[in-house]
């Protein structure tokens, strides 16, 4: 992938935002959803690395916005504005969502689609279009969006890379 | 992230733990492949998420895990992680041939359901240990092995404690297999992960709170 310019990593339960011609990369996701919100025009991009599908899973009462869908989209869509992209020409690219283990307790079965699904119904109540996703499978995935083009590069370990 | 304060006698109790449980899991697998195994003391560190996918060697290289759920009077998650390196050095040890490697698909299968024995065998020594040490009833459920990214397979087993915590307890035991030059060949880390309700009923059936 050609680079000219910084790339910003997002670690796991956080975000961040790049202009052009940064690009913004998150690594190794697995049930954890990575979400790009992005303005083509401002060419500005967000990326939350969500780990949760709603904040009412948190059982203290500090909560890191960025760890939950519900919570993380909403803190996103907030600072992208800050940063001077408009939302209602925000589009979303998503990746992750996988399922690694075949168990898990009641909280966390089926975690990787509840984190797709909870991400998707929050661009729903945002009416953010949805361009372009790769989730779900049983694979890892580490993602980097580059706001000049709108591509999100997806690596795996068995099945290459791609740019959706 | 709990009710009470975690003192170093805690930390040390939890390396006690480490030692105890991975000492067993490298006299098993010493037995099994006939060969002398290190154990390295144990480390139990604090650590955000991030630092702990650092510890398994980073988000994203590639590394064989094998992953299982503790129930039972406490919970907490156990990752057994190797290099690809080491994962292949410790199946051409144990079937005895020096060709093996995993990017060879014919033999994968072969190398997958021997590690897999591998986790069965190692985490089942570590953790009757823990339960006879602690008196605690300590249920493993079956393990998983997976060849993925680091991030992407301890995430899943960060899922339960994200509940709580931003950050995690994770008592790391290294083993290696010495040879005779002070060399070694293959090293594997052992990650123990308690959720933190389980905190209190370890140290409380140690008789320390």
């Amino acid at each position: 992938m050609f680079r000219n310019g910084d790339v910003v990593r997002v670690g796991i339960a956080d975000m961040n935002v790049v202009k052009a011609p940064q690009t913004i990369r998150t690594s190794g996701l697995g049930s954890c959803v990575g979400l790009v919100l992005y303005d083509s025009y401002a060419q500005i991009a967000g990326l939350l690395h969500v780990m949760l599908p709603s904040s009412s899973l948190g059982k203290t009462d500090r909560i890191n916005v960025a760890k939950f869908a519900d919570t993380g989209v909403k803190a996103l869509i907030e600072r992208l504005e800050t940063e001077g992209a408009r939302t209602r020409m925000l589009k979303a690219k998503l990746a992750g969502g996988a399922q690694m283990f075949q168990f898990g307790s009641s909280d966390t079965a089926r975690i990787g689609p509840r984190n797709v699904e909870a991400v998707k119904e929050q661009l729903r109540n945002y009416r953010i279009p949805i361009i372009a996703e790769d989730t779900g499978g049983t694979k890892g995935r580490t993602i980097e969006f580059d706001p000049t083009t709108s591509l999100l590069n997806v690596r795996t370990v068995n099945e290459g890379t791609k740019d959706i | 992230m709990t009710n009470f304060e975690i003192t170093p006698m805690h930390l040390d109790i939890l390396k006690e733990i480490g030692n105890i449980g991975a000492g067993n899991a490298a006299t098993a697998l010493s037995q099994l492949l006939q060969q002398k195994i290190e154990m390295h003391v144990p480390d139990v560190h604090l650590v955000s998420f991030e630092e702990m996918f650092e510890l398994a060697g980073g988000a994203e290289q590639v590394s064989a895990s094998i992953f299982l759920r503790i129930e039972g009077d406490i919970t907490g998650t156990m990752f057994f992680i190797l290099s690809m390196e080491s994962a292949n050095l410790f199946i051409r040890n144990l079937i005895q041939d020096p060709t093996f490697d995993f990017e060879n698909e014919a033999t994968a299968a072969i190398g997958a359901s021997a590690l897999q024995e591998l986790g069965n065998i190692l985490s089942g020594s570590y953790l009757s240990s823990l339960s006879d040490f602690t008196r605690l009833n300590i249920y493993p459920t079956v393990p998983s092995l997976a060849i993925d990214m680091v991030g992407a397979i301890v995430s899943f087993g960060l899922v339960e404690l994200s509940q709580y915590s931003d950050e995690v307890i994770v008592i790391d035991t290294r083993i290696t297999q010495g040879l005779e030059d002070g060399t070694s060949t293959f090293a594997g880390h052992f990650f123990l992960l308690p959720d933190p309700p389980s905190y209190e009923v370890i140290f409380k059936s140690l008789g320390v709170m």
